[in-house]
């Protein structure tokens, strides 16, 4: 052999290896998030991207990925843009080898452009705690995932609080409920839940839209001020949150009847208005803080070898702790596909089935190191909400830290049920989806 | 009479908001009237200088983490100034200088791409995330007029107003008393025609941004504060824009007249007008009266009277 052939045998050798190298663990779980760390809505993005992808990385560094196949995250920037969440999705959605196995849009917007999209590419869409909510009806969408509850559930939550403090249901009477928000379809969604409240408590209903994104809402709070309403319920995001509690505290609104939605109830929301913030609340599906065992495991795998996404010291901040849940739900799904299919190599489909059969008890909490964290899950074939159950946070400015202060509220089914139905029905007919049986 | 203070609050605000928005429109004014460049990334600016100044002031920032302290307010600001100074000398060396003689549009398009290199560059050294700014300045309502007669007026906003009428008398004497000024008026007039008699652009437009870019502070202080500095800033630019085309873009009382009728007319839209058609009118309406005033006056109402000769 002279030195030319070795050469070249030796090249060969080299470039080989890397291809058998990666053929002996060639299969990974792609998992792509449409992120959006950048613009305006950047600093409510962030944290829950990173809570997300930490969670990843530390299954990723301390068991291997799931059952031993490494976890592929992929993220693409949105920046909260419905235009570009689509074209994310279709940029994300063949990465090979497994293709993506479930979406997590983080955007209203962006989840009812994908409902239909997601149908066609056989990939689950995981909208948790946002989206469309009559996409809890799984027999009409079957591709869709929103719990742990919907923002239908958490409008009946927060009305049940209110009915509490003000000593039942039938105090509500003649009350004055307001909502300022959003002016988008996710600020809308929880319109149609309380008029119909409206309608069945008897108290007075309001909407106070506030435009993108939401800088300046001089008028909406003078006309609150003007109008006295007993309690305003807020679904805002961004620099729209900010501003409203900072406005509240000026105009002397009590804060302790000002309630926002989930995603008006992180730290950032209320540390720019100060000690002025103290007492606000806002609806919750898990607890703040980041004193739990996973969280233990995400600083030592993941933060100690420098594999972090954000800041160390803000694990634990409620939209941290937002996206860490959602990671460990969608990792339980493929988890629960692996067992069902009984292969390692799950598709977008088999996840679909996984979601469906997901069942996150108390028992499996604890064993993942969130005992307490949130309440179990349990998905079937017609219920992709799962439990619907919101409790209410409150800011203490003081100690600098959200505190839950109430129990978990079940949601009202009767109220929310026939507008689910109707709402699936009236999806079904225009887009010719003829419903499951299950 | 409960309705009247209601709506003397509703004017009064829409005059304070129309202030905060002047400040952003003087920015753009000012460049306009120096170099007839239309500054796309004036908002950005506002956002950068913010950015700047709290990074001065925070634990959390660059400047601690070099030098171990934090800068007091008083120092923190013309530091700030500096920065955008120095930020004013960059833009002329790197992009401004090889844009003489060029179309306007193309100077248009030129801050188009200023505005997202600084956005990027903002983020990239300071992060993304809500940064409370708090330089002193009173916030919340002030209680002396909520006790007493049960009017509602934010204190920043009234702080703002005075910074706006000081701003204002300020630039009037820069423009009509120095020599500087005299200097922005002439090449503002006709670029050729000062350059002929020895006025050096490169240096006017150096000046003119680092005004600019002064004014962008103070704004982006006033905005800042009240709702922490975050990169939903640079929007604000968008509430400058009918200011702009109703007052004049070459008008510094332009701006603020433009401002306050902006401000005025918006709130009161939004809360007569906006329960009856569903609300959250006061963007548009702000764009719709500014192009109500187009219809009879094109120039604005303070802008230089359009003459074509043929």
């Amino acid at each position: 052999m002279n030195l030319r052939k070795l050469t070249g045998a030796a090249v060969a050798a080299v470039l080989a290896l890397p291809m058998f190298a990666s053929g002996a663990n060639a299969y990974e779980l792609v998992l792509p998030t449409l992120d959006y760390r950048t613009g305006p809505y950047a600093p409510n993005g962030i944290p829950v991207a990173n809570g997300y992808t930490d969670y990843l990385t530390m299954l990723n560094e301390r068991d291997g990925g799931i059952n031993g196949v490494k976890i592929k995250h992929v993220d693409c920037e949105t920046g909260y843009n419905t235009k570009k969440g689509v074209e994310c999705y279709e940029k994300v959605k063949n990465t090979p080898p497994s293709g993506a196995l479930a979406i997590q849009p983080l955007s209203t917007g962006i989840t009812y452009q994908l409902i239909p999209k997601a149908a066609v590419d056989e990939i689950p869409i995981f909208s948790m705690g946002y989206g469309r909510t009559s996409a809890a009806n799984g027999k009409v969408f079957p591709w869709v995932f929103n719990f742990p509850a919907t923002y239908w559930s958490q409008a009946t939550a927060l009305v049940q609080y209110i009915a509490d403090q003000e000593g039942g249901f039938d105090a509500l009477k003649g009350k004055k409920i307001y909502l300022v928000y959003h002016n988008s379809a996710y600020g809308k969604e929880p319109i149609r839940t309380l008029e119909a409240m409206a309608e069945k408590f008897g108290y007075e209903f309001r909407g106070l839209p506030v435009d993108h994104p939401g800088q300046e809402q001089k008028a909406t709070w003078l006309q609150i001020r003007k109008e006295k309403p007993d309690w305003v319920l807020m679904w805002g995001w961004g620099v729209m949150n900010q501003v409203a509690i900072k406005e509240a505290a000026s105009i002397r609104y009590p804060m302790d009847h000002f309630i926002g939605v989930w995603w008006s109830g992180s730290e950032n929301d209320v540390m720019p208005a100060g000690d002025a913030a103290d007492g606000y609340l806002s609806g919750a599906f898990h607890a703040p803080g980041g004193g739990f065992p996973v969280h233990d495991d995400i600083r030592k795998y993941v933060y100690d070898k420098g594999l972090g996404k954000g800041d160390r010291d803000r694990i634990g901040e409620v939209l941290y702790n937002r996206g860490m849940v959602g990671a460990m739900w969608t990792t339980e799904a493929i988890r629960k596909a692996m067992e069902i299919h009984g292969t390692k190599e799950v598709t977008g489909k088999h996840v679909r089935d996984g979601f469906e059969a997901l069942n996150v008890d108390e028992a499996r909490l604890e064993e993942l190191g969130l005992g307490g964290f949130t309440y179990p899950v349990k998905i079937t074939c017609a219920n992709h909400e799962g439990p619907g159950k919101v409790a209410v946070q409150q800011w203490d400015a003081k100690a600098k830290q959200w505190n839950i202060v109430s129990k978990f509220y079940e949601p009202l089914r009767d109220v929310t049920g026939p507008l689910i139905e109707a709402d699936s029905a009236a999806y079904a007919a225009e887009n010719n989806v003829t419903p499951r049986d299950c | 009479m409960a309705f009247d203070i209601f709506l003397l609050e509703v004017i009064i605000s829409g005059l304070m908001t129309g202030v905060m928005y002047a400040l952003v429109a003087l920015g753009f004014v000012l460049i306009f009237k120096a170099s007839g460049i239309f500054n796309f990334a004036q908002g950005v600016m506002a956002l950068f200088a913010a950015l700047a100044l709290y990074d001065f002031l925070a634990e959390d920032g660059w400047f601690f983490a070099v030098f171990g302290f934090t800068l007091p307010v008083w120092l923190a600001i013309p530091a700030t100034g500096l920065i955008m100074v120095v930020l004013a000398w960059v833009i002329e060396r790197t992009v401004l200088r090889f844009m003489v003689k060029q179309n306007e549009i193309i100077l248009f398009m030129a801050t188009i791409g200023l505005a997202f290199v600084l956005e990027g560059l903002g983020d990239i050294l300071f992060g993304s995330d809500v940064k409370p700014l708090d330089i002193g300045i009173p916030q919340g309502a002030s209680d002396w007029l909520l006790d007493n007669f049960n009017l509602y007026i934010e204190q920043l906003e009234i702080f703002a107003a005075g910074t706006a009428a000081v701003l204002v008398v300020v630039l009037a004497i820069f423009f009509q008393r120095t020599r500087i000024g005299r200097a922005l008026r002439a090449v503002a007039d006709d670029h050729q025609a000062a350059l002929s008699v020895g006025v050096s652009l490169d240096k006017i437009w150096v000046i003119v941004w680092s005004v600019s870019g002064i004014v962008a502070l103070v704004a982006g202080i006033m905005w800042g504060s009240k709702s922490g500095v975050q990169f939903s800033l640079s929007l604000i630019a968008l509430k400058a824009l009918p200011v702009l085309i109703l007052g004049g873009f070459t008008s510094v009382p332009g701006a603020i007249v433009g401002g306050l009728i902006i401000g005025v007319g918006e709130k009161l839209a939004e809360v007569y007008i906006g329960p009856m058609v569903g609300g959250a009118i006061e963007n548009w309406f702000a764009y719709m009266l500014a192009l109500a005033f187009l219809l009879f006056r094109p120039q604005g109402l303070f802008g230089e009277r359009i003459i074509e000769r043929v």
